[in-house]
């Protein structure tokens, strides 16, 4: 069967029923009464079974198949939900995604998944505490994952042995990188290694301090192990335990306990039907968007012709029709506008999964609130903001909320809050990511950057705290005494600020110690739209973006003084200097020159902290324009960011004040 | 042999030549927005259809002074390597088939145009056609060195 032309479709219908069992699943897990819930995940499960079946994808048939016989039973209330099965079913949406994003990439989607189709069947079978293979936490070693465990197990089998080796490296010692790398030669010569903390890249590069952690298979007996470690100088101390992956699936039977428990307990149970009132949609592709988009602009440009004729004809049955057709078409156009808009949800939805795993991961309890995911905002920045919120989430969860029992100990609710929140104000959209946690240590973040060299010594004292917030996002920074593969090494809130500064956003924090983190992202509402007043300059209109305005004035020629050649005025207290815009972007003259104007009219525009002023011949007024590029051929133009379209078809250009400013 | 059409165009009374699938549109003379600091030839952008394209005068970019607008003046929008570019010409009026074969190299002596713009020259009767090098004319770095320069 001819399978390309419905290849597209397939990805987009099971992306979204993908996305459909992940958030019922959430649900389910709160209210694991729900069996309506049940429902909608079968379904969604179903419908993904038959169309990977159709289209030949038989391990994602496979798998889909086996959770369907799992939630029928669910359905029918022959099982009970409990963590384990959703964790079960979790696994398998996770397969079933990296399934989906193989073909995506032109792949075809095989995957091993017999492992979890046995689960599944056990569960199916009665055997409801089936273990997960889930992450198993092992002394100083972090969770094994599936793939590790599998390993341990089937070497286990064939008469191997797991050891959790623990080597500590005199703390003397230069070459550190070099010794963890002769403890490698050794381990290798008896077996295979499968995991170090941190990991091999890292060891190499000395980023340690004297103590590392390897997860081994061999033969050989502890002894004969640790002797050999202890062999190699330098190493002052190795400790080899055998490693029991199951020991860390016993709390699991209390884990289920607790959540049959709370199933007991009276819930008001939520109606999914009231939920289910999804708004009817059809998809388009964002390409005929924008042609809508400049096929409309033609359209404006027509218009104002056609109001120019009208006016000069001076028709009453003309005038009105122009007239209305003027306001159907402004109409249009917010509408066209907004058809660009998406809700920040496309965003937020695949943050409680995250956090739920992070979570799980970093032994903490945490409790996610999403507020504002209906917001919208501009298609692009949706597309770019998804990896710095990622960050800062991962961030807060790991640096911010404190362990349970060091929350206990402060007073506080061990279950930890990060609130994510979206709203819009003016033409701006904000993103706010909360969290209860331990707050910046100002000392921590002060010290820290000083020993970077980031800032002098003696400059710490002086900065205020919202400065030393800042640091947080220079290049080369991490608070985190140690380094844990959530928030990496620091080489990523730096990467956040420029992202967000691209977008032409901005990012503030707040911190109070003990109560928590606030960081707050500033975005505008779409990029393409910007509000500008439009100078005239001689016959050449230009436009000036008002986020970087101060102010305009009218001034009278007696206040312009000369420095150093250069013109300035004094403005509100400050010499500033005075740009004429006629002359920095030769303006060529087109009247007959003009007797000298008494008054100039000026913008005062602004870049960080300084200020210049651009004299014009006038204002012609506030507009909002759509920003568009000079295209390749014209780039990098000084003191030119872009061309817009005005509402009578000409094109304006509009200034990049920052050139202008000295 | 497959023909190729080519669309014809004057300058100063010379005939010129590219091939038709380079070019997009042929436009009447509209208001063009000037952009400072580009040299000469750049004349600035134009809304076209509701994208901002550039228009170079190829009379000065041949260096034959600039064009004076005229009833026949017409804007030659093409595409090459997919950027959208206007050239300004004399008069744009006739399509028509040449084989390969017949381009021929340009002689040295060819009046005004650079011969590196040319691919070569086209000789039908005792019409002669001269092969524009439309890459060549419009390189994205030659025009950004004589902006940096």
């Amino acid at each position: 069967m001819e399978t390309n032309q419905y290849l597209d479709l397939f990805l987009e219908e099971s992306t979204e029923h993908l996305q459909a069992i992940n958030d019922h699943l959430l649900k389910l897990e709160n209210h694991p009464e729900d069996t309506a819930v049940v429902g909608e995940i079968f379904r969604s499960a179903h419908t993904l079974k038959g169309m990977a079946a159709t289209m030949g994808y038989s391990d994602i048939a496979e798998l889909t198949h086996e959770m369907e016989n799992v939630l029928d039973l669910l359905r029918n209330e022959k099982i009970h939900v409990t963590t384990n099965v959703v964790d079960v079913i979790f696994q398998s949406l996770e397969s079933l995604e990296e399934m989906v994003a193989s073909i995506r990439e032109g792949g075809q989607g095989n995957k091993d998944v017999s492992a979890l189709v046995d689960l599944l069947n056990r569960i199916e079978k009665g055997d409801v505490e089936a273990a997960p293979v889930k992450p198993v936490l092992m002394d100083g070693l972090g969770p094994v994952s599936e793939c590790e465990h599998t390993v341990i197990t089937q070497a286990k089998s064939q008469g191997f042995e797991a050891y959790a080796i623990s080597v500590t490296i005199d703390e003397n010692c230069v070459l550190k990188g070099v010794r963890a790398y002769m403890v490698f030669e050794e381990l290798e010569n008896h077996g295979e290694v499968i995991k170090t903390v941190p990991d091999v890249e890292a060891l190499e590069n000395e980023q340690f301090d004297n103590e590392f952690r390897v997860l081994l298979i061999s033969k050989a007996i502890e002894e004969e192990i640790k002797l050999k470690l202890l062999n190699i100088s330098e190493v002052v101390k190795a400790e080899v335990d055998t490693f029991q992956p199951e020991q860390a699936n016993l709390n699991q039977p209390d884990e289920s306990a607790r959540a049959e428990k709370s199933g007991d307990e009276p819930k008001t149970k939520p109606s999914s039907a009231a939920n289910q009132a999804a708004s009817k949609t059809i998809r388009v592709n964002i390409e005929r968007i924008d042609q809508l988009m400049n096929l409309f602009e033609e359209l404006i440009i027509d218009r104002g012709r056609l109001e120019d004729i009208s006016a000069r004809k001076k028709d009453p049955e003309l005038n009105e029709t122009v007239e209305k057709m003027v306001r159907v078409s402004s109409d249009l156009q917010s509408l066209i506008l907004k058809m660009r808009m998406v809700p920040v949800e496309q965003v937020f939805n695949r943050f409680p999964r995250m956090v739920r795993g992070l979570a799980k991961d970093l032994d903490k309890e945490i409790q996610l609130t999403i507020i504002g995911a209906e917001t919208e905002l501009d298609r692009t920045v949706i597309d770019e903001i998804g990896d710095p919120l990622v960050h800062l989430i991962r961030n807060s969860i790991d640096h911010g909320i404190e362990a349970p029992e060091v929350r206990k100990k402060n007073g506080k609710n061990p279950e930890g809050n990060v609130t994510l929140r979206a709203y819009q104000s003016g033409n701006h959209v904000f993103i706010e990511i909360e969290d209860d946690g331990a707050g910046i240590n100002r000392e921590a973040v002060i010290n820290k950057a000083v020993e970077k060299g980031i800032i002098a010594p003696e400059d710490a004292p002086s900065l205020t705290d919202s400065e030393v917030y800042q640091l947080l996002f220079s290049s080369g920074f991490s608070t985190a005494e140690q380094i844990s593969d959530i928030s990496g090494r620091g080489v990523g809130l730096d990467v956040v600020k420029n992202k967000i500064e691209l977008l032409g956003g901005t990012i503030t924090t707040e911190s109070k110690p003990g109560n928590g983190t606030l960081f707050s992202i500033k975005l505008p509402l779409t990029l393409s739209i910007l509000s500008a007043m439009l100078v005239k300059v001689e016959d050449e209109t230009y436009a000036v973006p008002l986020s970087s305005i101060l102010e305009t004035a009218t001034i009278d020629r007696s206040q312009v003084m000369k420095t150093h050649g250069q013109e300035v005025i004094d403005y509100r207290d400050k010499v500033i200097p005075l740009v004429t815009l006629r002359n920095v972007l030769n303006v060529p003259q087109t009247t007959e020159k003009q007797p000298e104007k008494n008054t100039y009219s000026i913008l005062v525009v602004k870049k960080g902290s300084q200020m210049t002023a651009l004299a014009v011949d006038s204002f012609i007024g506030k507009r909002e324009i759509v920003l568009k590029s000079l295209g390749d051929y014209i780039k990098n133009v000084f003191a030119i960011s872009g061309a817009t379209i005005l509402g009578d078809g000409n094109i304006a250009l509009i200034l990049d004040t920052n050139d202008l400013i000295k | 042999m497959v023909p190729l059409k080519v669309i014809v165009f004057q300058i100063n009374d010379e005939e010129y030549a590219i091939d038709v699938r380079q070019v997009q549109s042929i436009e009447r003379v509209q208001k063009i927005t000037r952009v400072p600091g580009l040299p000469p030839f750049v004349k600035g952008v134009m809304n076209m259809r509701g994208e901002v394209t550039p228009i170079i005068d190829l009379k000065e970019r041949f260096g034959m002074g600039p064009s004076q607008y005229q009833k026949e003046t017409r804007f030659l929008i093409v595409s090459v390597n997919g950027v959208i570019i206007g050239l300004i010409v004399d008069t744009a009026n006739d399509v028509i088939d040449i084989h390969q074969d017949q381009i021929e190299p340009a002689p040295e002596t060819i009046s005004g145009t650079d011969r590196e713009y040319l691919k070569g020259v086209v000789k039908i009767g005792d019409r002669l056609f001269m092969m524009v090098h439309l890459d060549r004319l419009i390189s994205l770095e030659e025009l950004h060195n004589i902006q940096k320069g």
